[in-house]
């Protein structure tokens, strides 16, 4: 099998093939394929880019996001579609972030080619700091959903908007929150321990925490950051039993969430109360069905649906019609969506720059979150603002403040 | 520093987590001496097993405990025919590819699994999960504690099939001269194979222990597989006790890095462990002398 | 002689090609493809000249990669240093994280796969080092803040990106084109062959190791200083995380270990199996990568001399 005996011309081969190969390649990508959608929106339909993480770390999250997505999208299209177009209906078209960013810069590039009118989602910090760059470049209104760093607003970027609170609007209103309830209950609690996922969000919410608790005149006792996934949290619950803070702060995502909790109540950590600060488990209907002896009175404050709208009231049955879990990014990404629409409706078509300027004159309520008419002010939406829930029986309620709340309060928690 | 309490209490955790370690490390030190490969596999095939658990529990009512009859043989089996049939035919026996081989079952099995069964957190609560037994401060659920048991019947079980048995006594020459066997008429195929299915039956123990105090996704798996291979070298490959020593030393370890340094930054305490073993003792704690 | 003017042909044919690409393509998304192509071609030749040419298989080639993006970021963000200026030190950092892995483990005669476990577990200790540590933005990681401009290495034009990255490839490559003609190549490779015999040749195993891995160790920091440049973030996952490690490895793997050409061919390969699969099974959430699996497997199959076994004609 030597090349002498073989055909001559076999010592050019391997030049030849290795260039068709470039050059097959080349031709794809001069011709644009995947094919190019001319103009931005036909008549017919108005593509917004779903950018979720659908496989990688956080698929849950981004599969949960596009649950909120869809039932937007399929409320309106069976409404009529957007009306100031005709009729025009609304198509979601998923770019799989895969958790990374290079694939979230890739898919907002590849989406912006095809037509998309504007962008929703990025879930993670690191995902939506370089998902908006990317949009930013290709001239394209990028919504938010989630992602909490105070950097991805006022970077000066176009059309970057970001519905929900950031990190500092996130603890302000907690840690006011926080003190109004010690201070309406008698100080009762006065020692903290924070827990925290040491990631992106939980590190930074801890910093916070840490900075500014002191000076509301609560002492941390305990700062315990872990990585995400931990597999056993008994320790954890050791640390805390033996520190005996009254009050707990989690800041971490959903399984670590559920660990945690167990972890306290198995090992009858004794404290006064569980107050989770963007909680993941917190707020969630699967937390609260699988364990609901560990859950009992555990408050969050987090991303929550306004309880007095009836949007909000019509979308919990619907979920739960479904068999569907509420969890944040349900919510978030159904009302960014529908933000979307509206400025869709207001711009009278799929043209971006027409959609970025409805955007930045934007005065949407009919989302479901407790934040009142949207203002945005580079690029944050000035009324977000987490409130507070707990979880008593088998339900989430809203416990805090007191014009939203579906039940009362209970705090202290007594140890069960 | 630390009460002597608490001390104690993260010890007697740390052994409790470090005996689902050895368990990993029992079947991984197996695959490793014998067949001298990296199994990127490992924690993936953890992941299924865990799987295989959650749906037993969930569709046909089987508690964990009654599927340690069914788990580990299936995985045995799986486990023997993905050596024989998919891992040995790709790796044409050299190093690299068989690495590439178990990666690229690992992308699948993830993957897999979430086409299949989606990135939802699988958990399940059985009875014995609230059981706890109180030693001093801590308070241990009763699976955990079964755990360290199990792990030692296992490791028990191992080192007899090893010295008592001919198939122990045939994968043991394997392991130590491959053409040797071969020449003495030892089918190495089959034994490679035997080799790997028995360590997966082995992780498949370990996740049947560990599915009641964790829980499942796809990416479950991602955690253990670096903490498996420590304990593999630190126990010295080949050693089944190294295995059982080393696991449960290195969940104390752990547990003591993550009370020194917090749970975060201590967990540089195992893989600074691994580096010293492997520089200043590749043999580990209980491995042979190399010839 | 003539394998190695023809392989120069070749090379300067592939370098007309590369650099006449962005004259075809005006597709932002494209480009980018391109791009991350010759990104992962760079840190493909990183771990080639170690793992290919010196067959000290690193699995944990990220601790290189994460040192040069993250050392670039502090620079420029904490010293104020100017981002080229910032390179030269992250590349620097680079080295000398390889001279120090380097020398602790071939010291210590770690081959094969205690070798390719401990560089693991190096990148596991920077991993978690940095999520903890403030000065690298802990758990943020770290941003570098949109400065478009040739002295900031940052180019609102993604064609220079290219350029960039085209220019580091083929510096990359020519290294390895060296390694097949000189005298420390011929040393390297004789050690893969079988060092026990390499030594009773009188060659000095341990400074030729560890030559090849201070080579590839800068090379693999080059990759994260354009990494930073071109995404402006990195975080411990990214950096330092296993997925880069496996792609350092993946690339020259499959397009042919030991070959100049292999990691070009390797990363092509893999970005076009990558968007073929996304494109055919974008929807089901795991169905792509599961593909993309098993198509890695029928090519282990089918042509375990990766793919460079295709063009020699080689069985």
């Amino acid at each position: 099998m030597s090349e002498d005996k073989r055909n001559p011309t076999l010592v050019n081969q391997p030049r030849r093939r290795l260039l068709q190969v470039v050059g097959a390649t080349g031709a794809a990508s001069a011709l644009g394929m995947p094919s190019v959608s001319f103009g931005q929106a036909s008549t017919r339909t108005v593509k917004i880019g779903m950018i979720q993480p659908m496989t990688g770390m956080f698929a849950y999250n981004g599969a949960q996001g596009m649950v909120g997505a869809k039932m937007a999208a399929d409320e309106i299209n069976a409404a009529g579609g957007i009306r100031s177009m005709g009729g025009a209906k609304i198509e979601l078209v998923i770019g799989d972030s895969q958790s990374k960013p290079e694939a979230a810069v890739s898919e907002v590039d590849k989406l912006s080619e095809q037509g998309i009118s504007c962008f929703v989602g990025g879930y993670a910090s690191g995902l939506a700091l370089t998902a908006t760059q990317a949009s930013a470049r290709n001239k394209v209104p990028f919504l938010v959903d989630g992602a909490v760093s105070d950097q991805i607003t006022g970077r000066g970027l176009y059309g970057v908007f970001r519905l929900c609170p950031g990190f500092k609007q996130i603890t302000d209103v907690a840690l006011q929150n926080l003190s109004n309830i010690n201070d309406a209950n008698g100080k009762q609690v006065k020692t903290v321990a924070l827990v925290f996922e040491d990631g992106a969000f939980g590190s930074g919410m801890a910093k916070t925490l840490a900075g500014e608790l002191p000076k509301r005149g609560f002492e941390v006792v305990e700062s315990i950051g872990f990585p995400t996934p931990t597999r056993d949290f008994t320790n954890i619950g050791l640390k805390l039993k033996s520190s005996k803070p009254d009050l707990i702060i989690p800041s971490c995502y959903l399984n670590e969430y559920v660990l945690l909790a167990r972890s306290i109540h198995q090992n009858k950590v004794p404290k006064k109360a569980i107050y989770s600060v963007i909680g993941g488990g917190a707020s969630n209907m699967k937390f609260v069905r699988e364990f609901n002896a560990a859950a009992q009175g555990i408050m969050d404050c987090n991303h929550w649906i306004d309880p007095r709208k009836q949007r909000s009231q019509r979308l919990v049955s619907a979920l739960d019609a479904a068999k569907l879990d509420l969890t944040y990014e349900v919510l978030l990404n159904y009302s960014n969506v529908l933000l979307a629409i509206d400025a869709i409706e207001k711009a009278g078509s799929g043209d971006r720059e027409k959609i970025n300027q409805a955007l930045l004159s934007s005065t949407f309520d009919g989302h479901v979150m407790p934040y009142g008419p949207t203002k945005f002010v580079n690029g944050q939406n000035e009324g977000a603002r987490p409130i507070n829930t707990q979880i008593q029986g088998m339900k989430v309620e809203v416990v805090y403040p007191p014009e939203y709340a579906t039940a009362k309060m209970i705090f202290p928690v007594p140890l069960g | 520093m630390f009460d002597i309490g608490l001390l104690t209490a993260v010890t007697l955790n740390g052994l409790t987590v470090g005996a689902i370690y050895a368990l990993g490390a029992l079947g991984l030190t197996l695959i490793y001496g014998v067949l001298h490969i990296i199994n990127f596999a490992h924690g993936s095939t953890l992941m299924m097993a865990l799987y295989a658990c959650f749906f037993l529990h969930q569709r046909a009512g089987v508690d964990p405990y009654t599927a340690l009859l069914i788990v580990p043989p299936a995985f045995f089996v799986l486990g023997y025919a993905m050596q024989r049939y998919l891992i040995a035919p790709l790796g044409f026996g050299k190093d690299i590819n068989v690495l590439l081989v178990t990666l690229g079952i690992s992308i699948i099995l993830d993957n897999l699994a979430l086409y299949l069964w989606t990135s939802n957190t699988r958990n399940i609560d059985i009875p014995q999960a609230q059981v706890f037994i109180e030693l001093g401060m801590i308070s241990l659920a009763l699976p955990k504690v079964i755990g360290v048991v199990a792990s030692i019947v296992v490791g028990l079980l191992f080192w007899l099939l090893m010295t008592q048995t001919d198939l122990g006594k045939a994968i043991r020459a394997v392991a130590r001269e491959r053409r040797g066997a071969r020449i003495v008429g030892i089918s190495v195929d089959h034994i490679f194979a035997m080799s790997f299915g028995i360590g997966s039956a082995c992780i498949a123990v370990a996740a049947c222990l560990l599915i009641p105090t964790y829980y499942v996704t796809p990416k479950v798996g991602d955690g253990f597989v670096l903490i498996a291979f420590t304990t593999v070298v630190l126990g010295g490959m080949g050693s089944f006790i190294g295995a059982l020593v080393g696991g449960l030393f290195l969940g104390v370890i752990e547990a003591w890095s993550g009370l020194w340094l917090g749970e975060s930054l201590g967990q540089i305490g195992v893989f600074i462990i691994f580096i010293l073993v492997l520089l200043f003792k590749p043999n580990g704690l209980f491995g042979q002398r190399n010839t | 002689m003539t394998n190695m003017k023809r392989q120069t042909q070749v090379m300067l044919v592939l370098i007309l090609a590369l650099v006449l690409i962005p004259l075809f393509v005006s597709s932002k998304f494209w480009m980018g493809f391109w791009v991350m192509l010759l990104f992962h071609a760079l840190i493909g030749q990183s771990w080639n000249i170690l793992g290919g040419y010196g067959g000290q298989t690193s699995y944990g080639h990220a601790v290189f990669f994460g040192t040069g993006a993250y050392v670039t970021a502090v620079m420029q963000t904490h010293f104020g240093l100017n981002a080229w200026a910032g390179a030269g030190v992250a590349i620097g950092a680079g080295a000398l994280v390889g001279l120090f892995i380097g020398a602790l483990s071939f010291r210590y005669g770690l081959r094969g796969s205690y070798f390719a476990l401990v560089t693991l577990a190096f990148a596991e200790v920077f991993r978690v080092i940095v999520n903890a540590w403030d000065f690298t933005g802990s758990g943020f990681g770290m941003l570098l803040a949109l400065k478009p401009g040739v002295a900031h290495m940052q180019f609102a034009d993604r064609q220079w990106f290219y350029y960039l990255i085209l220019v580091l490839a083929i510096m990359a490559t020519g290294v390895a084109m060296w390694l097949e003609s000189s005298r420390f190549g011929a040393h390297l490779v004789a050690i893969r062959e079988n060092e026990d015999a390499a030594k009773a040749l009188g060659i000095n195993a341990f400074r030729v190791k560890l030559k090849a891995i201070v080579i590839s160790a800068a090379l693999a920091a080059t990759a994260g200083v354009f990494y930073m440049q071109y995404y402006l973030f990195v975080d411990s996952h990214i950096g330092y995380g296993p997925s880069m490690s496996i792609s350092a490895l993946l690339v020259p793997l499959i397009g042919g270990p030991g070959t100049v050409l292999g990691p070009f061919i390797g990363a092509l390969s893999l970005g076009v199996l990558s968007e073929i699969t996304k494109h055919t099974m974008g929807d089901s959430p795991g169905a792509n990568l599961m593909a993309y699996g098993v198509l890695l497997l029928v090519v282990l199959r089918f042509l375990p001399n990766g793919l460079m076994g295709l063009f020699r004609g080689r069985s």
